[in-house]
């Protein structure tokens, strides 16, 4: 089981006056994350493309607050940033053109049976909030405090989000249909 | 110690699972499960899951890096970027009266999918000309050779407007409009009873990708790239009829890029 980011160094801190030598550092950090975030990503997405696509999109944007980056935990901040992108993505793609697989054969409305149970499908049923947090808690590895960092809440709205996540996602793998769409 | 007759709560098989459980709280809860079967399966097919999203997603982190996303990469281009910003910026002020706003500020906020906008690149060329009545190409059908020449001298690839008789539809003609990343060349078709199809081909950033739908209002595109030359396909949003075109148009496009 790879666990990139595990490896990581999770917490930076600035010391003032030694500008290259922290500035290869973050990146360093950053990079050791990308392997997690392409991971995270491409749960998130479930298409590698639009997966690839939000990950380029979060490095370029702390890469361009790396001035700004004045500590605390990278790992987290680069979840953050990645999560919010998501977010925007999906905020403008309900106003944009809706874009599909050619051949999806789009489970949530009438899949058969002899499709399998997908656990990418069981996380295309779910709101984002409960997939992030689900992703992030159990794929990620984060905590529920870091959880409820990245998505601006306190950390009993991310408890009962990751229970109903599990309940719906259980339900669709002991073979229930997902007959709602999850409400966030 | 906390007193083991205390109910394990929903929360706390969460957290149980998660280590999230301060620890003197943990033997608790696993004397709980040994005599709540109930709350032990659902404990078990938690972690079931958990085994699942890594089995299923775990093997993205190894595969090979794309070269996009090479930090190094990006940050010379964020820094060569900031000028050219200002400089596209200050070009663009001028269209900006002239209705470009759109452009602008999609621009700026899709570049996430270079390709997407792409697509959607096609679909406004398709929405603005299929309603074109007097002028709807440059080139006319009749004109094949010369437009397919001229096209492909701009683009900087051959492009052939393909042979679409046997579905149907005939080939109004061409233009050449500006694209994304590349001058593009667009081609329209039409049916006897007049509904059109056009074809928008040019040089894309992303290589190869599968077929994908785009729908936008009530037009569709199915678009495509294929040794770095971008496809659209536009028509009316009716997949099976969209597929089916471009399929075919598909079919002959393969065999010429090289």
């Amino acid at each position: 089981m790879i666990d990139a980011a595990e490896v990581a160094v999770s917490t930076y801190r600035w010391i003032p006056g030694d500008g290259d030598n922290l500035m290869s550092a973050f990146r360093d950090g950053v990079e050791s994350l990308i392997p997690a975030l392409r991971r995270y990503a491409r749960a998130l997405a479930r298409d590698a493309d639009i997966a690839d696509d939000l990950v380029q999109d979060t490095l370029v944007r702390a890469l361009r607050s790396e001035k700004l980056f004045i500590g605390g935990d990278l790992r987290a901040w680069l979840y953050t940033i990645l999560t919010n992108l998501n977010r925007n993505r999906r905020r403008s793609l309900a106003r944009k053109p809706v874009f599909t697989e050619l051949f999806d054969t789009n489970a949530d409305a009438g899949g058969t049976e002899a499709e399998g149970r997908d656990i990418s499908r069981a996380l295309a049923a779910l709101g984002d909030e409960q997939r992030e947090v689900l992703l992030l808690v159990m794929l990620e590895g984060l905590s529920y405090r870091e959880v409820a960092d990245i998505q601006g809440v306190p950390i009993g709205t991310v408890m009962s989000r990751l229970a109903r996540a599990r309940s719906h996602v259980k339900a669709y793998l002991d073979g229930e249909r997902p007959a709602l769409r999850a409400i966030k | 110690m906390t007193d083991p007759k205390i109910p394990v709560t929903e929360d706390e098989l969460h957290a149980f699972v998660d280590d999230e459980l301060p620890a003197e709280r943990r033997a608790d809860v696993e004397a709980w499960l040994a005599a709540h079967p109930g709350d032990a399966a659902r404990v078990r097919s938690w972690r079931t899951m958990a085994s699942l999203l890594h089995a299923r997603y775990d093997a993205v982190a190894a595969e090979p890096m794309p070269q996009r996303l090479e930090l190094e990469r990006l940050a010379r281009q964020s820094q060569s970027r900031h000028w050219m910003i200002g400089a596209v910026a200050a070009a663009l002020l001028a269209f900006v009266a002239g209705g470009s706003v759109g452009w602008l500020a999609r621009g700026a906020s899709a570049a996430p999918s270079s390709f997407r906008t792409f697509a959607l690149d096609a679909l406004d060329a398709h929405r603005t000309y299929v309603v074109e009545v007097r002028h709807p190409v440059e080139v006319a059908g009749d004109e094949r050779a010369h437009l397919q020449q001229w096209l492909s001298k701009r683009v900087g690839y051959a492009v052939k407007a393909p042979d679409l008789d046997s579905s149907g539809l005939k080939l109004v003609g061409g233009r050449l409009l500006p694209g994304p990343d590349a001058p593009a060349a667009f081609f329209m078709y039409e049916t006897a009873s007049g509904e059109r199809f056009t074809l928008y081909t040019s040089r894309a950033k992303t290589d190869t990708t599968q077929m994908r739908y785009a729908a936008q209002d009530k037009n569709g595109a199915l678009f495509w790239a294929d040794k770095g030359v971008g496809y659209v396909v536009s028509g009316l949003a009716d997949k099976a009829r969209l597929n089916t075109v471009a399929r075919a148009i598909y079919d002959q496009t393969e065999k010429v890029g090289g």
